[in-house]
């Protein structure tokens, strides 16, 4: 039985860090943006955005694409659906639980 | 279901029982029984007590939040990446118990690694899903 499986884990980490939070939300409103873009409004220096990105990207959160010297990132929403999907796990696992719950509740006595 | 005031998520159960709410609170809080329908556990009916549930799959580390016998049961639930709240609520019925469990996630007293979380992720979940709307 896998109730909450690595994914989470991964993009929980990730999300947490709100610079990291605040440029993928920035590409989700925005779409896809050079790396000076974003550094231009990030507030802190090119190589950290840049290794913010890359642990965005390790996470699946965002794309990247070379075009001449610039780097684009764009976001990948679709790989937050664990995310979004925790709740249907588990109100599976519940559904479960409750059956097993009523077993026992007849095994028992008053 | 989302709670758009918080942008927290929940999973709620609810289920009828031809048992007093005695009888199911028993099931609710006695380990061994918690054992027989939930998972292996060292749970013990006292707020700020912490206990683990272990399944095959790995543990979930727990904290008695709430307890009032017979009525609500609430503790912490974090496993894997997932903070959470389980809250238990028995309410008597003409047939027996009315059994609720809603468990909810991304609550106000959550702790150090998502401490920076919290304050954007509202906007944060709800632009997702706008977003995942569109991108079918």
């Amino acid at each position: 039985m896998n109730v909450m499986p690595a994914p989470h884990d991964v993009l929980f980490a990730t999300l947490a860090d709100p610079t990291r939070r605040g440029l993928f939300e920035r590409l989700c409103r925005e779409g896809e943006q050079t790396v000076h873009a974003l550094t231009a409004q990030a507030g802190i220096s090119q190589p950290a955005v840049s290794k913010h990105l890359g642990i965005l990207k390790q996470a699946g959160l965002v794309l990247h694409r070379r075009d001449g010297r610039e780097t684009h990132y764009s976001a990948r929403p679709d790989a937050l659906a664990p995310l979004i999907d925790w709740t249907d796990r588990m109100t599976d696992f519940w559904r479960s639980r409750f059956d097993e719950l009523e077993d026992l509740l007849k095994r028992m006595d008053q | 279901m989302t709670d758009s005031s918080t942008g927290t998520r929940s999973v709620v159960m609810e289920r009828q029982f031809p048992y007093p709410p005695e009888k199911i609170w028993r099931a609710l809080t006695q380990p061994q029984l918690i054992e027989e329908w939930l998972m292996k556990n060292d749970f013990q009916p006292r707020v700020g007590h912490r206990f683990e549930l272990s399944g095959d799959w790995g543990s979930v580390a727990c904290k008695v939040l709430e307890i009032e016998p017979n009525r609500t049961l609430a503790y912490s639930w974090e496993a894997k990446g997932l903070e959470s709240i389980v809250t238990w609520t028995l309410t008597p019925s003409a047939t027996g118990t009315s059994l609720r469990m809603e468990q909810s996630g991304f609550h106000a007293d959550q702790e150090q690694f998502y401490q920076g979380a919290r304050a954007g992720w509202p906007g944060f979940l709800a632009s997702l899903e706008q977003l995942l709307a569109r991108t079918d």
